[in-house]
């Protein structure tokens, strides 16, 4: 297995080294940038596979590299890495592009599989994430007299904003802590299968009617 | 004696960057509080020249007089210029005389001088403000009296003021109308209004400029308050964690135990928006804190939706507690994963490890912990508790309880 070339983005020095030591051979990081600006002209000039994104940088946070790259560069993928899980600033980030979020208190054996994944255009969700996704995409009672939900206001509209049966069933399992390996035993499929579902989760996030999501994400850091 | 800016009199502070240069009084180097010399340095020209011109004004019914105290009264000295020739107390009884014999000079040597007094004492009023106000607030009422006439009637405040003045200029019209009918009343009534003001005006800038300050000084205290709070916070709790991982250096596990109890009360002290105690959200967190910190693991919280704990809930919780501790005692791991789903109809939770596992039979030691506190709880309130192992690795305890309906 030819080892994966990865841009390292975080604007603490000490810890792109405790990663870049971490991962050791199972990738090739071929390079590193503290800001933006550093990041947008190292990713242009080392053509990565994979971009691992802190959310939180100095001049503009992950999202402005995100949007300034994908513009030149959309084979680039994009795995955020934060230490932060705020909806807000992981909803943003997956909406902006990225392949997937992780926090940073992942194990190094867990996030080269994620560079992996994130590498072969899959998506990678953290149980957070899953659950963010969850909580983001539920519906709204379906008898609405019955006035059980405490967020009524969470009606969403059919195509991109509907999850079918089947992948709610794997974000659930992702959200309680499965391997995607674990999902396709528990639910009788392949890991294959398992990755499509993530995907479609990842895409219908990224283009589900905004402003809801968007609202959801900034409502959800008054309530939780 | 000519006015130089940059002279070996400048006290400590230099002068200051300003661009439009300011009129000053320059008792330093004048001769009579600096009016003539201050003028004079603002003028470019020669001091003596100010001198003769106020000298030849006072010869024009004492304007001149009148014009150099209202200067010394308004015009504020240098703050670069050094101290003054004579004590301060000697400058103030100056000004008193200077302004007596303004306001008698005015008075008895201009003919119907009856207006020019309360004019010139609302003169004096105004500049009063103008040099009582301070540096922000000059600004901001050079900027009301910019956007007033610039503007217009567009915003409120200006078709206030413009409505405010034109019932002024009105007034003051109607009173030079009828001034050659005058009674004794008007006049008595127009030197009791003329006072108020006067009052009003001399005494509303120091009131004005008290309020201000004080609620900036409180505002100031509210947000040294919160620095002081934030890093007693961080002084407490980070400070102490690093000291307690210094000494148990060697322990990896307490170190763990330490740094985890350490990002969770960082992550309530920077994300932490609340949720109201007594949600299901709030209750699990906990819970799974206590655990954390009892047996050294990292529990991943998710939940999904929120209710409040009712008895159900709350069994659901104790439930979910010892089906923590079970694994945090017992499977091996660092990490515990915690879901918990609210729906409508049912609230389900999830306690999922990669650890060695256990049956539930197998255990006889475990037995009464999961049969009795675990399974027994749970089905007492009318809900379910699966016990599994996960494919390949580690146990899930499933719990599920029915929703009360409200």
């Amino acid at each position: 297995m030819s080892s994966r070339r990865v841009v390292l983005v975080d604007d603490h020095a000490m810890f792109r080294a405790g990663v870049r030591a971490e991962l050791g051979e199972r990738v090739d990081v071929v390079g590193e940038a503290g800001s933006v600006a550093e990041a947008v002209a190292v990713i242009g000039a080392r053509r990565p596979e994979v971009v691992l994104l802190d959310v939180h940088l100095p001049d503009g946070g992950g999202l402005a590299v995100l949007e300034a790259v994908r513009a030149r560069s959309p084979e680039v993928r994009f795995l955020a890495l934060s230490v932060s899980d705020a909806a807000e600033d992981v909803i943003a980030i997956i909406r902006a592009g990225a392949s997937g979020y992780v926090t940073k208190t992942i194990s190094a054996d867990e996030l080269a599989d994620a560079v992996d994944r994130v590498a072969e255009g899959d998506a990678v969700f953290s149980p957070r994430l899953a659950g963010f996704v969850l909580d983001a995409f539920r519906d709204a009672p379906s008898a609405p007299s019955a006035g059980g939900s405490s967020r009524p206001q969470q009606v969403v509209d059919p195509e991109m904003d509907q999850l079918t049966p089947r992948e709610r069933e794997v974000l659930r399992l992702l959200a309680r802590g499965y391997a995607y390996k674990e999902i396709a035993a528990e639910l009788f499929i392949s890991v294959k299968t398992v990755e499509t579902h993530a995907s479609n989760v990842l895409r219908k996030l990224q283009l589900s009617s905004r402003h809801q999501l968007t609202r959801w994400a900034a409502d959800r850091r008054l309530l939780d | 004696m000519r006015a130089a800016r940059h002279d070996g009199n400048h006290g400590a502070v230099t002068p200051p960057a300003t661009t439009t240069p300011r009129l000053y009084r320059r008792p330093d180097i004048g001769l009579l509080g600096g009016v003539a010399a201050g003028i004079a340095e603002h003028l470019h020209v020669r001091t003596r020249v100010v001198r003769l011109a106020f000298i030849g004004l006072a010869f024009a019914a004492g304007l001149g007089v009148a014009l150099y105290g209202a200067y010394l009264i308004v015009v504020p000295s240098a703050p670069y210029a050094g101290r003054g020739r004579f004590p301060r107390w000697v400058e103030y009884v100056l000004a008193l005389c200077a302004a007596a014999a303004t306001v008698a000079v005015t008075a008895t040597s201009v003919p119907k001088s009856g207006l020019l007094v309360p004019i010139v004492l609302a003169f004096i009023g105004g500049a009063l403000i103008w040099r009582q106000a301070s540096e922000p607030e000059r600004d901001r009422l050079l900027e009301y009296s910019r956007t007033s006439l610039a503007t217009g009637p567009s915003t409120l405040l200006g078709r206030v003021r413009l409505a405010g003045g034109l019932a002024l200029v009105v007034a003051g019209a109607i009173i030079v109308l009828v001034r050659a009918d005058f009674t004794a009343f008007r006049q008595g009534l127009l030197a009791a209004v003329v006072t108020v003001i006067g009052l009003a005006l001399i005494s509303g800038p120091w009131w004005m400029r008290i309020m201000t300050q004080l609620s900036a000084e409180r505002s100031e205290r509210i947000r040294s308050q919160e620095r002081a709070d934030l890093a007693a916070q961080v002084h407490d709790s980070v400070l102490q964690t690093l000291a307690l991982i210094r000494r148990n250096a060697s322990s990896p596990r307490e170190v763990a135990r330490l740094a985890r109890g350490q990002e969770r009360t960082l992550r309530t002290l920077l994300y932490g928006a609340r949720v109201a105690s007594g949600q299901l959200s709030e209750e699990l967190r906990a819970a799974a804190a206590e655990v954390e910190d009892d047996y050294a693991v990292a529990i991943d919280v998710v939940v999904v939706g929120d209710a409040p704990v009712d008895d159900v809930l709350a069994a659901g919780v104790a439930a979910t507690r010892e089906a923590l501790v079970n694994a945090g005692k017992h499977a091996q791991v660092e990490t515990i994963s915690l879901y918990a789903e609210v729906e409508e109809e049912q609230v389900s939770m999830f306690v999922k490890d990669r650890g060695v596992g256990f049956e539930v039979d197998d255990v006889a030691d475990d037995r009464q912990g999961v049969r009795g506190s675990i399974i027994g709880r749970v089905e007492r309130h009318g809900g379910t508790v699966h016990v599994g192992a996960v494919a390949g690795s580690g146990t899930e305890i499933e719990i599920r309880l029915p929703r009360s309906r409200s």
